[in-house]
């Protein structure tokens, strides 16, 4: 059935508007780390007038860029394994097992997502200089402590969705292969794991984004050598002068990464969230 | 897998309980029964140590009177029963006053926030829903705001608002003509208005992500039935979309809440360590007022306020999307 010239135009014009909102930012990110200081400095131009790509090269320059970045993979890179592994253990009991406490298990776990950031940042780090006092373990101020806050970050959300993605996989399948002589963990592997991937990815994207994106923490729990790049890209900003052309570059090098990564995986994450939170 | 129906006594693997099923029998044995417990274990250790200790820490320390003194002993410092909370919601001396002006201003914010993040992205993912040219391309250029780091996009929104070299002052000032001289964006009482524009761009392809999901589940055939009725495109939207939504958005509205009210990321790039008061959201304002006074006792009072609202606020609105749910059913 043909949609209506009303339905038609006002789904042109919303998207159009849309389209703009969206690409305005990344345009402004493009363009401008594309033109010399004098040019980010004087009036916005639409069309930059001497394009270069020198703010590429300085970039790393400035600030020690690439060592940011080395700590924020591993950082995300590790708090994302972790977080997924964990996760998938979890999920798996809670969508398995009726065991005494569930609920409060799943309770709890779900109310820290509402937990502002600010109460326990205070109470982190004490735990982590008393931690580090008490057995030599650094925790404060190293990507160790970093990676063990941000796996947590993203739990809560990981193990709901992976509860519902799990229980959308039928029982026959485990009980399938319990028959053929696998042990709860070996079916979990071998079945269950593979038959989710979809969502695990979905996961994983997840707390990549999270541990990437964060800045709380990774401006009050890092040092000067394992500082993030949430932290480090306000470092192009001096005393008298910000260069605005390399935070949009750096910016722009930053993401990369991660938007492809993303784009890449969307739809993972559009098929977990339709088994696993939206239900 | 045919096999699976064919009922085995002597296996000893755990069955999953049926609704009406009492909890895993009894005889398969300590191991089976801790199994659960163990898969748990590593979740429960790092949330216990993450987030449920340091947020009864942070409890204990609303109650102490936590100055810089203490700050390496904290156990040692004095209690102070509920001084801190006194002093917090004392709205006639400057510490209250100010917390319940941020309050307002986030409840404000938040409102805003929400509520134009779900139109975006319910709308959205709407006009998304049929197959079109460019339908691809859309989709998957709206999630580009999502997946940008915080700190790249907002900062390159704090660009943008540069009163002298930014492109909203350039389009509004220069080119149409607007104000006698360009304005302020990040300073001001128009930095509240920054503020929503940036959190809404980044916010609203989550809602756009979690209905897009939503949609997926809409039989197709309702919509087929209805137009064989004669419902045109925006009656099908009105009686079948947006009602089989309920359920997807009581959790998205939810979500988005708690994120918006938490959030400090957005306004700590945007405006730096203190936001202009307009703008100045509870997060930022706790974590600006506690260490410009070094007073953290208060700090964890307020957050604590702030952490029984949204308790309160997130109970509130389960029961009564629960309740309205049951007799929407009926």
């Amino acid at each position: 059935m043909a949609a209506p010239r009303s339905f038609l135009w006002t789904r042109r014009i919303f998207l159009t508007l849309l389209t703009a909102f969206v690409v305005l930012p990344v345009y402004v990110m493009v363009s401008s780390s594309l033109k010399p200081l004098e040019d980010v400095s004087g009036k916005f131009e639409w069309i930059p007038s001497g394009l270069t790509l020198r703010p590429y090269f300085d970039i790393w320059e400035t600030v020690p860029l690439a060592d940011y970045f080395v700590n924020s993979i591993v950082v995300a890179g590790a708090a994302t394994v972790c977080s997924v592994v964990v996760a998938i253990f979890a999920a798996y009991a809670v969508s398995r097992y009726t065991f005494r406490g569930k609920r409060v298990f799943t309770v709890t776990v779900l109310s820290t997502q509402m937990f502002p950031g600010i109460l326990f940042l205070l109470p982190l780090f004490l735990i982590y200089v008393n931690i580090g006092n008490a057995t030599g373990i650094a925790l404060f101020g190293s990507r160790e402590g970093l990676i063990l806050t941000y796996l947590t970050f993203s739990l809560p959300f990981s193990i709901w969705m992976l509860t519902g993605y799990f229980d959308s996989i039928p029982r026959e399948l485990d009980e399938a292969a319990k028959v053929d002589g696998c042990g709860p963990l070996s079916a979990l592997f071998r079945v269950i794991v593979p038959a989710a991937s979809p969502g695990i990815i979905a996961v994983a994207v997840y707390a990549f984004m999270t541990a990437w994106g964060e800045v709380l923490f990774a401006s009050v729990m890092t040092n000067d050598t394992t500082r993030t790049l949430a932290v480090g890209l306000q470092g192009y900003a001096t005393q008298n002068d910000v260069y605005w052309n390399q935070v949009m570059a750096a910016s722009l090098v930053v993401s990369v990464p991660v938007v492809v990564g993303f784009l890449l995986l969307q739809r993972y994450l559009v098929a977990g969230l339709t088994a696993g939170a939206v239900k | 897998m045919t096999e699976t129906a064919v009922a085995h006594p002597t296996e000893p693997a755990v069955r999953k309980a049926t609704p009406g099923e009492a909890r895993a029998p009894r005889r398969s044995g300590r191991r089976r029964i801790a199994l659960p417990y163990l898969l748990l274990l590593p979740a429960l250790l790092l949330e216990l140590l993450v987030h449920l200790v340091p947020m009864l820490m942070g409890i204990a320390m609303s109650f102490k009177e936590l100055t810089q003194f203490y700050i390496r002993n904290w156990g040692e410092a004095p209690w102070s029963g509920f001084d801190n909370y006194t002093v917090a919601i004392d709205f006639d001396a400057p510490v209250g006053q100010a917390l319940l002006k941020s309050f307002l201003t986030t409840c404000l914010f938040t409102v805003l926030s929400v509520g134009l993040c779900w139109f975006l992205g319910t709308a959205a993912a709407i006009f998304l829903q049929e197959n079109f040219k460019g339908r691809g391309f859309l989709r998957t250029l709206f999630l580009v705001p999502y997946a940008l780091p915080v700190y790249a996009a907002v900062i390159t929104w704090a660009f943008m608002f540069q009163r002298d070299n930014g492109l909203i002052n350039h389009v509004l000032h220069d080119q149409l003509g607007i104000g006698d001289s360009p304005a302020f964006w990040l300073i001001g009482d128009n930095a509240f208005w920054t503020l929503l524009v940036v959190s809404v761009w980044k916010g609203w392809p989550f809602a756009f992500l979690t209905v897009m999901a939503g949609l997926q589940n809409i039989p197709r055939d309702m919509y087929e039935a209805a137009a064989l009725d004669g419902a045109g495109v925006w009656k099908q939207i009105r009686h079948i979309t947006l009602p089989s939504l309920r359920s997807v958005n009581q959790v998205l509205v939810l979500v988005l809440f708690l994120w918006t009210f938490n959030d400090f990321n957005t306004p700590f790039v945007l405006f730096g360590k203190a936001a202009p008061e307009a703008a100045d959201l509870i997060s930022l304002h706790i974590y600006q007022s506690s260490f410009q006074t070094w007073n953290f006792g208060t700090g964890s009072a307020m957050s604590v306020l702030l952490l029984l609202f949204l308790l309160v606020v997130t109970g509130v609105y389960l029961l009564l999307t629960s309740r309205g749910r049951k007799t929407s059913d009926v």
